[in-house]
Protein backbone atom coordinates (compact mmCIF):
# COMPACT_ATOMS: atom_id res chain seq x y z
CA UNK A 1 0.00 0.00 0.00
CA UNK A 2 0.98 3.49 -0.70
CA UNK A 3 1.08 6.35 1.54
CA UNK A 4 1.81 9.86 1.38
CA UNK A 5 3.30 12.08 4.57
CA UNK A 6 2.78 15.69 3.32
CA UNK A 7 4.64 18.69 4.80
CA UNK A 8 2.62 22.16 4.85
CA UNK A 9 4.24 25.24 5.92
CA UNK A 10 3.30 29.02 5.65
CA UNK A 11 5.35 30.76 2.83
CA UNK A 12 8.49 32.20 3.71
CA UNK A 13 6.79 35.75 2.36
CA UNK A 14 4.35 34.91 5.38
CA UNK A 15 4.91 36.25 8.63
CA UNK A 16 4.54 32.91 11.25
CA UNK A 17 4.27 34.57 14.53
CA UNK A 18 3.74 31.05 16.24
CA UNK A 19 7.11 29.64 14.47
CA UNK A 20 8.68 33.32 15.96
CA UNK A 21 7.30 32.81 19.62
CA UNK A 22 8.54 29.20 19.96
CA UNK A 23 11.98 30.48 18.41
CA UNK A 24 12.33 33.01 21.31
CA UNK A 25 11.24 29.86 23.73
CA UNK A 26 13.75 28.18 22.68
CA UNK A 27 16.34 30.90 23.09
CA UNK A 28 14.70 31.59 26.69
CA UNK A 29 15.65 27.42 27.20
CA UNK A 30 19.36 28.36 26.45
CA UNK A 31 19.00 27.20 22.23
CA UNK A 32 20.64 30.45 21.15
CA UNK A 33 21.43 29.08 17.44
CA UNK A 34 17.76 28.33 16.02
CA UNK A 35 17.99 31.54 13.19
CA UNK A 36 14.41 30.18 12.51
CA UNK A 37 11.45 28.85 13.16
CA UNK A 38 8.29 27.57 10.97
CA UNK A 39 5.38 25.59 12.43
CA UNK A 40 3.31 23.77 9.42
CA UNK A 41 1.39 20.70 9.60
CA UNK A 42 1.63 17.33 8.82
CA UNK A 43 -0.44 14.82 7.06
CA UNK A 44 -0.26 11.54 6.47
CA UNK A 45 -2.66 10.02 4.04
CA UNK A 46 -3.19 5.88 2.94
CA UNK A 47 -3.79 5.53 -1.13
CA UNK A 48 -6.00 2.99 -2.62
CA UNK A 49 -3.58 3.55 -5.94
CA UNK A 50 -0.98 1.26 -6.29
CA UNK A 51 0.53 3.56 -8.46
CA UNK A 52 3.25 5.84 -7.28
CA UNK A 53 3.29 7.98 -10.45
CA UNK A 54 -0.53 8.24 -9.92
CA UNK A 55 -0.55 8.39 -6.56
CA UNK A 56 2.12 11.56 -6.91
CA UNK A 57 -0.33 12.96 -9.31
CA UNK A 58 -3.32 12.58 -7.13
CA UNK A 59 -1.49 14.02 -3.95
CA UNK A 60 -0.21 16.72 -5.82
CA UNK A 61 -3.44 17.87 -6.90
CA UNK A 62 -4.92 17.37 -3.25
CA UNK A 63 -2.55 19.85 -1.68
CA UNK A 64 -3.01 22.20 -4.88
CA UNK A 65 -6.90 21.99 -3.85
CA UNK A 66 -7.08 21.57 -0.61
CA UNK A 67 -4.66 20.18 1.75
CA UNK A 68 -2.84 23.82 1.27
CA UNK A 69 -4.06 27.42 0.60
CA UNK A 70 -1.42 28.13 -2.28
CA UNK A 71 -2.00 32.14 -1.64
CA UNK A 72 -0.27 31.47 1.87
CA UNK A 73 1.01 28.13 2.01
CA UNK A 74 3.97 25.51 0.54
CA UNK A 75 4.05 22.15 0.86
CA UNK A 76 6.35 19.13 -0.10
CA UNK A 77 5.29 15.21 0.03
CA UNK A 78 6.89 11.91 -0.06
CA UNK A 79 5.03 8.93 -1.20
CA UNK A 80 6.27 5.06 0.42
CA UNK A 81 5.50 1.61 0.60
CA UNK A 82 4.18 0.14 3.31
CA UNK A 83 2.68 -2.62 4.70
CA UNK A 84 -1.02 -3.05 4.39
CA UNK B 1 -36.47 41.79 -1.67
CA UNK B 2 -35.52 38.87 0.12
CA UNK B 3 -32.40 38.88 1.91
CA UNK B 4 -30.50 35.42 2.85
CA UNK B 5 -28.68 34.51 6.12
CA UNK B 6 -26.72 31.20 5.07
CA UNK B 7 -26.06 28.75 7.67
CA UNK B 8 -23.36 26.14 8.03
CA UNK B 9 -22.76 23.37 10.78
CA UNK B 10 -20.93 25.91 13.16
CA UNK B 11 -22.03 28.86 12.52
CA UNK B 12 -22.74 31.11 15.49
CA UNK B 13 -23.67 34.73 14.50
CA UNK B 14 -26.30 34.28 12.64
CA UNK B 15 -29.16 34.52 15.01
CA UNK B 16 -27.86 37.90 15.25
CA UNK B 17 -27.94 38.96 11.59
CA UNK B 18 -31.51 37.26 11.50
CA UNK B 19 -33.00 39.55 14.62
CA UNK B 20 -31.64 42.89 12.95
CA UNK B 21 -33.19 41.92 9.97
CA UNK B 22 -36.39 41.13 11.61
CA UNK B 23 -36.48 43.38 14.56
CA UNK B 24 -34.43 46.56 13.94
CA UNK B 25 -34.50 46.78 10.01
CA UNK B 26 -37.16 44.78 9.55
CA UNK B 27 -36.91 43.06 6.13
CA UNK B 28 -37.73 40.27 4.32
CA UNK B 29 -35.29 37.76 5.62
CA UNK B 30 -34.96 33.91 5.74
CA UNK B 31 -32.21 31.56 6.61
CA UNK B 32 -30.47 29.42 3.93
CA UNK B 33 -29.02 26.15 5.30
CA UNK B 34 -25.55 24.89 4.05
CA UNK B 35 -27.56 21.79 2.29
CA UNK B 36 -29.33 23.68 0.20
CA UNK B 37 -28.83 23.83 -3.30
CA UNK B 38 -31.23 27.08 -4.31
CA UNK B 39 -30.78 30.22 -3.67
CA UNK B 40 -34.19 31.45 -5.73
CA UNK B 41 -36.25 33.93 -4.48
CA UNK B 42 -33.26 35.41 -2.49
CA UNK B 43 -31.82 38.83 -3.55
CA UNK B 44 -29.06 39.19 -1.50
CA UNK B 45 -26.51 37.03 0.37
CA UNK B 46 -25.05 37.53 3.86
CA UNK B 47 -22.21 34.61 5.24
CA UNK B 48 -22.09 35.16 9.05
CA UNK B 49 -19.23 34.61 11.82
CA UNK B 50 -18.52 31.46 13.24
CA UNK B 51 -16.93 28.21 13.08
CA UNK B 52 -18.70 26.70 9.47
CA UNK B 53 -17.82 22.90 9.85
CA UNK B 54 -15.45 23.52 12.94
CA UNK B 55 -12.90 25.34 11.15
CA UNK B 56 -10.77 22.47 10.40
CA UNK B 57 -7.64 22.23 8.18
CA UNK B 58 -8.14 25.82 7.84
CA UNK B 59 -10.69 28.64 8.66
CA UNK B 60 -13.26 28.08 5.66
CA UNK B 61 -11.45 25.77 3.70
CA UNK B 62 -14.71 22.98 4.26
CA UNK B 63 -17.31 25.19 4.26
CA UNK B 64 -16.74 25.94 0.38
CA UNK B 65 -17.55 22.16 -0.34
CA UNK B 66 -21.24 22.54 1.35
CA UNK B 67 -23.93 21.90 -1.23
CA UNK B 68 -25.51 25.75 -0.87
CA UNK B 69 -22.01 27.23 -2.23
CA UNK B 70 -22.51 25.69 -5.73
CA UNK B 71 -25.36 28.10 -5.74
CA UNK B 72 -23.57 30.73 -3.90
CA UNK B 73 -20.15 30.86 -6.08
CA UNK B 74 -22.81 31.67 -9.23
CA UNK B 75 -25.21 34.08 -7.41
CA UNK B 76 -22.00 36.20 -6.66
CA UNK B 77 -20.14 35.37 -9.90
CA UNK B 78 -23.48 36.67 -11.77
CA UNK B 79 -23.27 40.04 -9.70
CA UNK B 80 -25.77 39.35 -6.68
CA UNK B 81 -24.43 41.00 -3.80
CA UNK B 82 -22.97 38.78 -1.37
CA UNK B 83 -21.21 39.81 2.13
CA UNK B 84 -19.12 37.64 4.50
CA UNK B 85 -18.53 38.83 7.88
CA UNK B 86 -15.69 37.33 9.53
CA UNK B 87 -15.68 33.42 9.03
CA UNK B 88 -17.51 34.37 6.35
CA UNK B 89 -15.15 36.59 4.86
CA UNK B 90 -12.75 34.02 5.41
CA UNK B 91 -15.26 31.32 3.76
CA UNK B 92 -15.37 33.92 0.52
CA UNK B 93 -11.47 33.87 0.07
CA UNK B 94 -10.98 29.95 0.86
CA UNK B 95 -13.86 30.00 -2.30
CA UNK B 96 -11.93 32.30 -4.19
CA UNK B 97 -14.26 35.01 -4.43
CA UNK B 98 -12.12 37.01 -2.85
CA UNK B 99 -8.38 37.70 -2.96
CA UNK B 100 -5.90 37.03 -0.66
CA UNK B 101 -6.32 35.25 3.06
CA UNK B 102 -7.00 35.07 6.96
CA UNK B 103 -4.56 34.32 9.22
CA UNK B 104 -3.28 33.81 12.93
CA UNK B 105 -3.15 37.17 14.38
CA UNK B 106 -0.02 38.13 15.07
CA UNK B 107 -0.57 38.60 18.86
CA UNK B 108 -1.79 34.84 18.88
CA UNK B 109 -4.35 35.67 21.04
CA UNK B 110 -8.17 35.77 20.17
CA UNK B 111 -9.05 39.68 19.93
CA UNK B 112 -12.98 40.25 21.31
CA UNK B 113 -13.02 44.12 21.13
CA UNK B 114 -14.62 47.44 20.09
CA UNK B 115 -12.23 48.91 17.09
CA UNK B 116 -12.51 51.44 14.91
CA UNK B 117 -12.65 51.18 10.71
CA UNK B 118 -12.45 53.85 8.19
CA UNK B 119 -14.57 53.53 4.78
CA UNK B 120 -12.28 53.76 2.14
CA UNK B 121 -14.69 52.88 -0.70
CA UNK B 122 -18.48 53.58 -1.01
CA UNK B 123 -19.09 52.39 -4.70
CA UNK B 124 -20.00 48.95 -3.24
CA UNK B 125 -23.76 47.70 -2.88
CA UNK B 126 -23.25 47.82 0.75
CA UNK B 127 -21.02 50.89 1.77
CA UNK B 128 -22.98 53.27 -0.46
CA UNK B 129 -24.66 55.17 1.33
CA UNK B 130 -21.62 55.55 3.72
CA UNK B 131 -19.33 58.50 3.52
CA UNK B 132 -15.81 58.40 2.02
CA UNK B 133 -13.90 58.23 5.48
CA UNK B 134 -16.49 57.82 7.32
CA UNK B 135 -15.17 55.93 10.78
CA UNK B 136 -17.43 52.91 12.54
CA UNK B 137 -17.49 51.97 15.63
CA UNK B 138 -17.46 48.22 15.19
CA UNK B 139 -16.88 45.01 17.34
CA UNK B 140 -14.43 42.21 15.71
CA UNK B 141 -14.21 38.72 17.60
CA UNK B 142 -11.80 36.51 16.32
CA UNK B 143 -8.08 34.75 16.05
CA UNK B 144 -7.79 34.46 12.94
CA UNK B 145 -8.22 37.85 10.99
CA UNK B 146 -4.60 38.82 9.53
CA UNK B 147 -5.13 39.81 6.25
CA UNK B 148 -2.69 38.89 3.93
CA UNK B 149 -2.05 38.93 0.20
CA UNK B 150 0.90 38.37 -2.39
CA UNK B 151 2.11 42.10 -3.00
CA UNK B 152 0.90 41.64 -6.63
CA UNK B 153 -2.29 41.34 -5.39
CA UNK B 154 -2.17 44.01 -3.13
CA UNK B 155 -1.07 46.16 -5.91
CA UNK B 156 -4.23 44.97 -7.84
CA UNK B 157 -6.66 45.62 -4.72
CA UNK B 158 -4.91 49.17 -4.22
CA UNK B 159 -5.19 50.40 -7.93
CA UNK B 160 -8.74 48.86 -8.41
CA UNK B 161 -10.24 50.26 -4.81
CA UNK B 162 -10.94 47.20 -3.41
CA UNK B 163 -9.37 47.75 0.02
CA UNK B 164 -13.36 48.64 1.45
CA UNK B 165 -12.74 49.29 4.99
CA UNK B 166 -8.98 49.57 7.16
CA UNK B 167 -8.50 49.36 11.16
CA UNK B 168 -7.95 53.32 12.06
CA UNK B 169 -7.77 55.35 14.95
CA UNK B 170 -11.51 57.00 16.03
CA UNK B 171 -10.51 60.05 14.42
CA UNK B 172 -10.07 58.02 11.29
CA UNK B 173 -6.13 57.59 11.31
CA UNK B 174 -4.12 54.56 9.75
CA UNK B 175 -1.91 53.72 12.80
CA UNK B 176 -0.30 50.51 13.85
CA UNK B 177 -1.75 50.67 16.76
CA UNK B 178 -5.36 50.54 15.76
CA UNK B 179 -4.33 47.44 13.93
CA UNK B 180 -6.00 44.86 16.08
CA UNK B 181 -4.15 41.40 14.13
CA UNK B 182 -1.81 42.46 11.81
CA UNK B 183 -3.42 42.65 9.17
CA UNK B 184 -1.33 43.93 6.19
CA UNK B 185 -1.99 47.81 5.80
CA UNK B 186 -4.54 47.43 8.31
CA UNK B 187 -6.99 46.03 6.16
CA UNK B 188 -10.15 45.17 7.63
CA UNK B 189 -12.41 44.87 4.48
CA UNK B 190 -12.17 44.22 0.44
CA UNK B 191 -14.55 43.85 -2.29
CA UNK B 192 -13.77 41.61 -5.38
CA UNK B 193 -13.07 43.56 -8.84
CA UNK B 194 -17.06 43.32 -9.53
CA UNK B 195 -17.44 45.19 -6.26
CA UNK B 196 -20.57 43.33 -5.39
CA UNK B 197 -18.61 40.80 -2.72
CA UNK B 198 -17.67 42.54 0.29
CA UNK B 199 -15.62 40.58 2.93
CA UNK B 200 -15.16 42.51 6.66
CA UNK B 201 -13.70 40.53 9.98
CA UNK B 202 -15.92 43.00 12.13
CA UNK B 203 -19.62 42.21 12.61
CA UNK B 204 -22.02 44.82 11.61
CA UNK B 205 -24.88 42.66 12.86
CA UNK B 206 -23.35 43.49 16.65
CA UNK B 207 -23.19 47.11 16.09
CA UNK B 208 -26.76 48.26 14.98
CA UNK B 209 -28.59 49.16 17.97
CA UNK B 210 -27.87 51.97 20.34
CA UNK B 211 -28.71 49.79 23.39
CA UNK B 212 -25.35 47.18 22.51
CA UNK B 213 -23.16 50.17 22.51
CA UNK B 214 -23.28 50.98 18.35
CA UNK B 215 -25.42 51.57 15.57
CA UNK B 216 -22.51 51.95 12.74
CA UNK B 217 -22.84 48.92 12.21
CA UNK B 218 -25.79 49.93 9.79
CA UNK B 219 -24.13 51.27 7.39
CA UNK B 220 -23.32 47.96 5.80
CA UNK B 221 -27.16 47.34 5.59
CA UNK B 222 -28.43 50.66 4.72
CA UNK B 223 -27.32 50.76 1.22
CA UNK B 224 -29.58 47.60 0.31
CA UNK B 225 -32.44 48.60 1.77
CA UNK B 226 -32.09 52.58 -0.10
CA UNK B 227 -31.74 50.49 -3.04
CA UNK B 228 -35.03 49.08 -2.73
CA UNK B 229 -36.38 52.86 -2.06
CA UNK B 230 -34.66 53.69 -5.57
CA UNK B 231 -36.56 51.08 -7.38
Amino acid sequence: MLEAQIHVTLKKSVLDPQGDTVRSGLATLGFQGVADCRIGKFMVLRLAERDPARARAQVDEMCRRLLANPVIEDYVFQIREVAE
Amino acid sequence: MRWGVLVFPGTWSHQDFGHVFQDVLGVDWGYVWHKDTSLAGYDCLFLPGGFAHGDYLRCGAIARFSPIMEAAIRFARDGGPVMGSCNGFQILCEAGLLPGALLRNSSLQYRCRWVHIRTERTDTPFTRTGRPDQVLRIPISHGEGRYYASPETLDRLRSNGQVVFRYSTADGQITEEANPNGSLENIAGICNEGRNIVGLMPHPERASEALLGSEDGRMLFQGLLEGVLRR
